[in-house]
């Protein structure tokens, strides 16, 4: 967290100062371990059987937030008797189909309640007959256009609150199940795994069991250490179990804090550039599945929670996009929305551009042939299109890969050959514009303009306001049908001094209602279309017309929640879930920990934070049978997002990979997996290409663990620091770290050259020969891991090959992301050059025995 | 005159001549909780238009820097030192590969620290280079730091070897020698310097050197507390061989481990004394002189 964000990091500086415990868990020793009371080094990618065993620590020593537990999570709920786990199938849960890969979650849900009321009993008799049929059709197409991921912000919905045994001992309750499951999760697995010593384990579950409990709270934090891996979306599950189990959600001082790659990741899945969810977590309408608006909402509509007002966010989403074009006559302009019809992720895509089904790509503040995994095939892939638009601040090396990437060096690209018409726009940086950035918080914070932009560069903003006047320009007088969602969108902002406002952007997006004045919380937001609203979660932004993200009153000025500083979503509220905070009671745990409680005289709930409830619903309220909506939630269901109020455990429905995370190897691993029969995830997503070759596990060709990481002196595929004396000067030059006993290994020189080989490609680089990289003993056998940044690419000031050529594309089934940890070999000396590195390459391949039929296999089953 | 050269003196810019001055100012740089994120560097650049200082990869860990120059005026050192007690520790600053290759890093040993500090001028309370200066170029602000002016500087270079923390420098290209000036454009307009500003944990702490150093005595208080027996300042003592610097530091190992000097004396102590044994033997030759003189007339 230091070395990537150090300025986020004064404030764990800060705990540190007033006693906190930092504890950092890394496979390298980084500026944050440097300040930190412990550096834990693990082996890169076995973060789920480190924290699996926290979990099994928790829970065989009886350690666990019990009232919390039973009242707030899903612990207490039954599964359904045919659910079976990987412990009865060696790696496998129930549902797995091996032709598709696909698992089918049907044998994941609850049990029925024990008394159903007439709505239940139907549900249930379609669900005996959908595990019945247990054809894996429907969830194959549902998985493939991410349903998984879109559930976000509501949570999968259940079909029943369930059949609950508040006893916990029910053998077939969540608690037991993830007793079972996790027993084998042991400081000796972790050894033998991790490469931690049991001691080491220990100290680390004693700090943190001792922290957390009625008086004391602990947090996560995490970056792409976590995220980037084939099961990455489980990672962050395991620690969602740990933190719930330890009662750490919801309540001052706890949380898992997601840690973002740069300025506003967190504001850009809100407001998404992702293909499968629409602003505020609304799924993306399917082709096949959401003929109308009402197919659309139906699967979360009138469900318990918050999430039940679904049609009132899309309603006037709808407004906000198509204004008075969208009426209740035309279902709000529904059928204008885009559809999916599959996995439309970015890393499809580009396998699209080089089969050359996509034709055209804008990359706008994103360098792919240095930042994302397999460089090669993101050249490879920009090379066949028909026209490319670069918006950048510097002329980075997606745009001139055509000329100077390592493919022209090596013959498999010739720049004659290559037909794609690139347009380089110059962008205005940061300080060049006003706007918001959303941190981890969920906070925004608007900035203000510091300086003109330079020449000819413009913001976002500007460009694609008048992109879009000039297409509708276009297209004036169009009387064909395919036109309409363009000339009918909403598409008229006010501006200044010839720039477009941003802030009447904000003001769309907090949304209006029937008088045209902005609204101050969603719970206004209305299904018949008296309302607008471009993102429902950021409704209250503009409150009382004030642009709330730009206030800036500084935290001695106020308590310590600080809710003047900024505006955090949804409503302002600092903490979600924070109805966890106070007991099921209403009372707060302990006097230390007191945030947000029930004021029995006031009938409402109070506190230093935007209570995350129903203002005035008692803790002891019982929602009457069949009610919809808010008004089903329960007194003691502070996760209003979720259809039965609790926090999952173990999660029915929702994830693509099981309902509890598993330690699986990485794609490519010189370990055989010690904990299942199963090396790797079952559901990860492969991409098929000769591009993408995996390096077979357990190969002595590829005997080491490389993983890629980011240094403080720049930022991340470096065209905002490479680019400049004062950062380059810093980290003049790309590296790799190793650690002495590897060095020693393969004669590997400080300060020389070194060069790094996988099935996909070779890159060379200086080599730091540094005791902050470990051995790692796994029982008898010892792994050594290659670190590598990743900034460089062939441009700018400091130049060199990218880390990420060599990192392959085999994804997490949840999110499509790519798993950073490869296998590689270390040699010392340059790479060859030309033709000779493909030969070389070539060489590797056929040595390793990689599989060029099936290059995505990688042959470990 | 007394203590003008050398010794504890309490008023650094009445003894300058200033009557009437604000307090002196200066920096605490509290290196136990720096992260070696290396904005000090940056933004002091950025800010004094210092150029770039090559684009050289030292293998000296992170350090790519190297040391404090005429292009560099905030220097973030960067110390790898195995905890492994087998090691013998010779005080040095970790230079290229670490000793003792083979099997002493796995997993579960004693592990490594990694020091980070960041070293800047440090605006002694004597400073030699500005007693050596001829041309007036170097001298001692109202705030009491000591600020060279570029054009009055003739690039002598009696300075460099002056400064016994090696800090002064000349650019080659240009002749003329740089270092921190606490920002002296910004101390005169009320603003923090700088790199002070732009520390994210206030590793780098800006104020009046009477309050800083009650504040670091406090802070090194603290960690002894909390049983970091290691933690010493450096820098800090007006009684020690400068006179106590302007910019002093909470270290955690011994002065040498981070590339400074563990008891600098400023070069020009003495001066007065030589003087004064320059003019005794001046006069006992004159003495001599003379007396040969009276002896021939007899």
């Amino acid at each position: 967290m230091a070395e990537a964000h150090p300025v986020g990091f004064q404030w764990v500086m800060e705990a540190k100062k007033r006693g906190a415990t930092v504890i950092h868990v890394d496979p390298r020793f980084t500026r944050t371990s440097a300040v930190a009371d412990v550096h834990v080094p693990i082996r890169a990618g076995s973060d789920i059987a480190f924290l699996g065993a926290l979990v099994n620590h928790v829970l065989s020593n009886d350690l666990d937030f019990r009232e919390y537990v039973v009242a707030y999570t899903n612990a207490a709920n039954v599964i359904t008797e045919s659910y079976e786990d990987t412990e009865d199938l060696d790696g496998l849960f129930s549902g797995f189909d091996p032709e598709t890969g696909i698992y089918d979650p049907v044998t994941w849900r609850y049990d029925p309640p024990e008394e159903m009321n007439a709505e239940e009993r139907e549900r249930a008799g379609e669900l005996e007959q959908e595990e019945r049929e247990s054809t894996a059709g429907d969830h194959q197409q549902s998985h493939q256009a991410a349903r998984s991921e879109s559930h976000g912000s509501g949570g999968a919905p259940v079909s029943w609150k369930g059949r609950r045994d508040e006893t916990l001992q029910h053998p077939r309750c969540v608690f037991q199940i993830l007793k079972r499951h996790f027993a084998r999760y042991t400081p000796e697995m972790v050894e033998e795994v991790c490469g931690i010593k049991p001691d080491q384990f220990r100290e680390v579950a004693e700090a943190l069991t001792s922290n957390s409990g009625r008086d004391r709270t602990t947090a996560f934090c995490y970056a792409v250490g976590w995220a980037h891996h084939s099961v990455g979306a489980q990672m962050i599950r395991t620690a969602s179990i740990l933190q719930l189990l330890l009662g750490n959600i919801g309540r001052p001082g706890g949380g898992i804090m997601a840690l973002r790659g740069h300025a506003s990741i967190q504001g850009s899945t809100d407001i998404p550039t992702l293909f499968n969810i629409l602003p505020g977590y609304l799924p993306m309408p399917h082709a096949d599945q959401h003929a109308s608006l009402d197919e659309w909402v139906r699967g979360d509509e009138g469900k318990a929670g918050f999430w039940g007002n679904v049609r009132s966010y899309a309603v006037s989403l709808l407004k906000a996009y198509w204004g008075d074009a969208a009426t209740a006559d035309n279902d709000f302009c529904y059928d204008y929305l885009p559809r999916v019809t599959g996995d439309h992720s970015t890393y499809t895509t580009v396998k699209g551009m080089i089969e050359g089904s996509c034709k055209g790509y804008f990359l706008v503040g994103e360098n792919p042939a240095v930042g994302s995994a397999n460089g090669k095939m993101q050249r490879l892939g920009m090379a066949n299109l028909d026209w490319l638009v670069v918006r950048d601040l510097q002329m980075i090396e997606s745009a001139t890969f055509w000329k100077d990437g390592p493919e022209i060096e090596t013959g498999e690209l010739v720049t004659e050959d290559i037909g794609t018409e690139v347009f380089f726009l110059p962008a205005a940086s940061h300080v060049e514009k006003a706007g918001s950035f959303t941190q981890t918080q969920r906070m925004l914070q608007w900035r203000d303009k510091a300086v003109d932009p330079p020449g000819d560069c413009r913001s976002e903003l500007d460009f694609y306001y008048e992109l879009g006047q000039r297409i509708r320009d276009k297209l004036a007088g169009s009387t064909d049908e395919m036109d309409r969602p363009l000339l009918d969108l909403a598409w008229d902002y006010p501006a200044h001094d010839g720039e477009v406002d941003g802030q009447a952007v904000l003001r769309e997006i907090n949304g209006t209602g029937p008088d045209g004045a902005a609204l101050s919380a969603y719970t206004e937001l209305k299904p018949d279309g008296s309302t607008s609203c471009g993102c429902w979660i950021y409704c209250g932004v503009y409150a009382d017309e004030v642009n709330q993200a730009r206030r800036r009153k500084p935290h001695w000025e106020q308590d310590h929640v600080a809710s003047e500083w900024g505006w955090v979503w949804p409503a302002n509220r600092r903490i979600l879930y924070n109805r966890a905070s106070a007991a099921p009671d209403g009372t707060p745990w302990s006097e230390r920990k007191k945030y947000v409680w029930w004021d029995a005289e006031q009938g409402k709930w109070v506190g230093s934070d935007v209570p995350d409830f129903v203002a005035d619903r008692a803790p002891d309220h019982v929602p009457e049978d069949g009610a919809k909506g808010p008004d089903a939630i329960g007194g003691q269901d502070p996760f209003v997002m979720q259809t039965d109020g609790k926090a999952w455990l173990f999660a029915p429905l929702g994830l693509a990979d099981g309902p509890m995370p598993a330690h699986y190897e990485p794609p490519e691993s010189p370990v055989h997996n010690p904990l299942y029969g199963q090396q790797n995830n079952p559901a990860r997503r492969k991409l098929d290409h000769p591009s993408n070759p995996i390096n077979p596990s357990w190969s002595e060709v590829f005997p080491y663990v490389f993983t890629t990481y980011r240094l403080t002196e720049h930022h991340t595929a470096g065209a905002m620091s490479r680019t400049l004396p004062y950062l380059t000067e810093l980290q003049p030059e790309p590296f790799c770290e190793v650690s002495p006993r590897l060095a020693a290994e393969r004669g590997l020189e400080h300060g020389g050259w070194a060069t790094i080989v996988t099935a996909r490609t070779a890159i060379e680089a200086r080599v730091l020969v540094t005791e902050r990289l470990r051995s790692l003993r796994l029982g008898e056998q010892f792994v050594e891991q290659v670190g590598l940044p990743y900034h460089w690419g062939g441009n700018g000031i400091s130049r060199g090959d990218s880390a990420n050529d060599l990192v392959n594309v085999t994804m997490d089934p949840n999110v499509y992301i790519q798993d950073k940890v490869g296998t590689c070999d270390i040699r010392p000396g340059r790479r060859p050059r030309g033709r000779d590195l493909t030969a070389y390459v070539e060489d590797y391949r056929r040595r390793a025995g990689v599989d060029m039929e099936h290059p995505e296999e990688g042959g470990a089953e | 005159m007394t203590n003008s050269l050398w010794g504890r003196l309490d008023d650094v810019a009445g003894d300058a001549g200033y009557d009437d001055h604000p307090p002196r100012m200066g920096f605490f740089t509290d290196t136990s909780v720096c992260i070696g994120c290396k904005a000090c560097e940056v933004a002091c650049k950025e800010w004094n238009q210092v150029p770039d200082d090559g684009y050289l990869l030292t293998g000296m860990s992170y350090d790519n820097t190297g040391a404090l120059g005429a292009s560099t005026w905030r220097h973030v050192a960067f110390v790898e030192k195995s905890l492994d007690v087998s090691t013998v520790d010779l005080g040095l600053p970790a230079m290229g590969p670490p000793e003792g290759q083979g099997q002493a890093t796995e997993s579960g040993d004693n592990g490594i620290r990694w020091l980070m500090s960041s070293d800047v001028c440090k605006h002694c309370t004597h400073a030699a280079c500005l007693d050596v200066c001829p041309t007036g170029a170097l001298f001692r602000t109202e705030f009491g730091t000591v600020v060279v002016q570029p054009d009055v500087c003739n690039g002598c270079g009696y300075c460099v070897p002056a400064c016994p923390y090696g800090v002064i420098d000349q650019r080659k290209e240009d002749g003329r020698v740089f270092k921190c000036t606490l920002c002296y454009d910004r101390l005169k307009d009320g603003e923090t310097p700088a790199c002070a500003q732009a520390c994210p944990t206030e590793s780098i702490q800006y104020g009046e050197v009477s309050e800083l150093r009650q504040r670091a005595a406090n802070r090194v208080h603290e960690l002894h507390e909390k049983g970091v027996d290691v933690a010493r300042l450096y820098g800090a003592d007006p009684d020690d061989g400068v006179g106590g610097d302007g910019a002093f530091f909470l270290l955690l190992d011994e002065p040498e481990v981070y590339g400074l000097p563990p008891d600098p004396v400023v070069t020009t102590r003495d001066l007065g004394s030589m003087w004064r044994h320059v003019g005794a033997a001046a006069a006992t030759l004159v003495g001599i002189g003379v007396a040969s003189f009276v002896g021939r007339r007899r």
